[in-house]
């Protein structure tokens, strides 16, 4: 097994591990963001826009983590500096 | 796009006198489309009770988005709303057109992601030094502590990162989603989930303008008024 077909493995390995494990905490987060809105939408029905719009703004926020873990995870298996 | 290529940039076609990338090429495309659109809409404009549809529709918009700028920024959105605007348009319909076969979306590039994230890292103290002079502007970045300097300095940077890669991340997953589940299950499932990057597509390009408009609107007071509605 030459030294191309290791760093192919780990990549690919590696790339997967990323993914999964940078899903769960963003996950996490969105999902109480979310139920806390609708809880305060359920509340307060008046200021439905303004609460939907700073949820986007912050689930955007949120977000970005599990996005870097996806570009990380794209750069290791089809630009793959090595 | 194809699996391979993990940007549009890399998708080159080959006309007869010179070779383009999908990014330039679908970049101008969507660019004429909407000035040739807006040209033909505002052609004639009228300012009685019955107006055409199609400026009907472009009246909805311009309201809409200069509704939403003035409960973000919360003053008057005259000067915001052909920047944030164009941002927002772009975006949207560049990413709408995904229902197009053959269309390759130019926000799946870096490239354009970083522009347009860069358009907004130059816009933020443009508008911030119209608005309160060089000295207020530069007095936002010492405001709390003059210990506070270097993580607003970093904080700008990374912000204007932040958008590119969204931006550019969601867009590229859409893409690469499509072209995986094209692979594998290639009847129905690749309809879903354009269906879903058509989603994410609009709501992406309405978090980009505001956020810019967020951005903006902190580099000029020291805290957004971003309740009033």
């Amino acid at each position: 097994m030459d030294s191309q077909t290791l760093i192919a493995i780990t990549s690919i390995f590696t790339a997967g591990l990323t993914i999964g494990i940078g899903a769960i905490g963003p996950a996490l987060g969105e999902g109480r963001a979310l139920a806390e809105a609708l809880r305060s939408i359920a509340q307060q029905p008046d200021e439905s826009g303004t609460i939907i719009r700073t949820l986007f703004v912050g689930l955007a926020m949120v977000e970005s983590t599990a996005i870097y873990c996806f570009v990380v995870s794209m750069i290791l298996l089809f630009a793959n500096p090595f | 796009m194809d699996l391979t290529d993990i940007s549009p940039d890399e998708v080159v076609y080959d006309l007869r006198f010179f070779s383009v990338n999908a990014t330039i090429l679908w970049t101008w495309i969507v660019m004429a489309l909407m000035a040739a659109g807006s040209w033909l809409v505002t052609r004639r404009l009228s300012t009685g009770p019955e107006i055409s549809r199609w400026q009907n529709l472009l009246e909805v918009i311009v309201g809409y988005t200069r509704d939403q700028i003035r409960q973000t920024i919360g003053e008057s959105a005259a000067p915001y709303l052909p920047f944030l605007g164009t941002l927002f348009l772009f975006i949207a319909v560049s990413n709408a057109l995904t229902i197009v076969p053959g269309y390759v979306p130019p926000t799946a590039s870096l490239s354009t992601a970083a522009g347009l994230a860069i358009c907004v890292f130059v816009a933020v103290p443009a508008y911030g030094i119209v608005n309160r002079g060089l000295g207020g502007f530069l007095k936002h970045y010492v405001e709390p502590t003059p210990l506070m300097l270097p993580f607003n300095l970093i904080g700008e940077l990374s912000r204007t990162l932040a958008l590119a890669v969204r931006l550019f991340g969601n867009i590229m997953s859409g893409a690469k989603i499509a072209a995986i589940l094209l692979t594998v299950a290639p009847f129905f499932f690749p309809v879903l989930f354009s269906l879903l990057g058509l989603l994410t597509g609009l709501i992406q390009a309405y978090i980009f303008a505001i956020l810019a408009a967020v951005y903006i609107a902190s580099g000029e007071q020291a805290t957004p008024r971003s309740s009033e509605s």
